[in-house]
């Protein structure tokens, strides 16, 4: 505490020696948590990797129902926010304080289209009897649990991925909100950094989905 | 960390590979490879999983200590996958129910 005196800034808490010190630990901290993310969601991915491989031919007819195009483009989508995410913590790095609100909204809009296109594919689904459950009827396949199997998988996989992002569009709205406050300065700027590392990651998982869940064996059709 | 702010011209190169390599994961699912699919779908996958996690999320750039936790990370996954794939897998080979 003698070090510093009593100046304690968002920079420089009284817990720190440093400001790089207290900036890596934030960065490791989120680093941790990204983490046990990868562990979560690879247990979703090994039931995947197990019930395709015992019904590789049932899943590859159940998955071409999926429209490729719109996951294509939502792929895109997802993508155009990581890159609009970067630059808003690029301008954080900065301290060009327009720059962050505007880079930070546009993520928060493209992060809406891609739940909104989401909400319309899941609708898709409801209309067509492809939710598991009593009222799930697949024409074409013989055997329509491994078909519902997959659908599980599709809506736990999806659903949790939603999920994800539906968390990172409130992070989003509140580094907004702070940001327009003028929080965020070229010293000071770890919620922007590690709240870009969250939505990155969340980016990475639906880079697996996608080919995953959409593109089965697609030449069969 | 000492700071390194990449360009806007590095980051939009990267975004141009991982729109790339979206369009070419969903081309080249159309086309019958056979097992091979599988491989080349993960494959480009992981590619863009490692532009956006180097570029992106600044690995590139990052401390010691972060890219040690990452590869923890990966070693546990690849347990996790390992153990459960070695164990459905051999399942009924002896022909004994529970063994």
């Amino acid at each position: 505490l003698a070090n510093h005196g009593s100046e304690e800034t968002l920079a420089l808490r009284e817990q720190f020696d440093t400001v790089e010190q207290q900036k890596d630990a934030s960065t490791l901290g989120m680093w941790i948590f990204l983490i046990t993310e990868i562990m979560f969601f690879g247990g979703m991915f090994l039931a995947y990797t197990i019930y395709r491989s015992s019904y590789p031919g049932i899943f590859a007819i159940s998955s071409s129902s999926l429209n490729v195009y719109i996951g294509a483009a939502n792929t895109v989508v997802l993508l155009c926010s990581s890159f609009t995410m970067v630059l808003a913590v690029r301008a954080a790095q900065l301290g060009r304080q327009k720059a962050i609100i505007f880079n930070l909204i546009l993520t928060l809009i493209l992060g809406f289209i891609f739940l909104g296109v989401k909400a319309y594919e899941w609708n898709e689904k409801f209309v067509e009897h492809h939710v598991p459950g009593p009222g799930f009827h697949f024409v074409g396949v013989a055997q329509q649990g491994p078909s519902q199997l997959f659908f599980s998988l599709y809506f736990a996989m999806t659903g949790l991925h939603a999920l994800h992002m539906v968390v990172g569009v409130g992070i989003l709205t509140w580094l907004i909100v702070k940001a327009r406050q003028g929080t965020f300065t070229a010293e000071y700027m770890t919620p922007v950094d590690v709240a870009g590392l969250y939505w990155h990651f969340v980016d990475i998982i639906w880079i697996f989905l996608f080919p995953l869940l959409y593109l089965i064996d697609r030449h069969l059709k | 960390m000492s700071e390194h702010i990449d360009s806007v011209k590095t980051y939009a190169l990267v975004f141009a590979g991982l729109i790339f390599a979206t369009i070419a994961t969903t081309a080249v699912a159309f086309v019958d490879l056979g097992a091979f699919s599988v491989v080349a779908a993960l494959g480009i996958a992981v590619c863009k999983m490692l532009l956006v996690a180097l570029f992106f999320m600044h690995v590139r750039h990052s401390s010691k200590l972060t890219r040690l936790v990452l590869l923890g990370a990966l070693m546990w996954l690849g347990i996790l996958i390992l153990m459960t794939l070695t164990d459905f897998s051999t399942r009924g080979l002896l022909g004994v129910p529970g063994r």
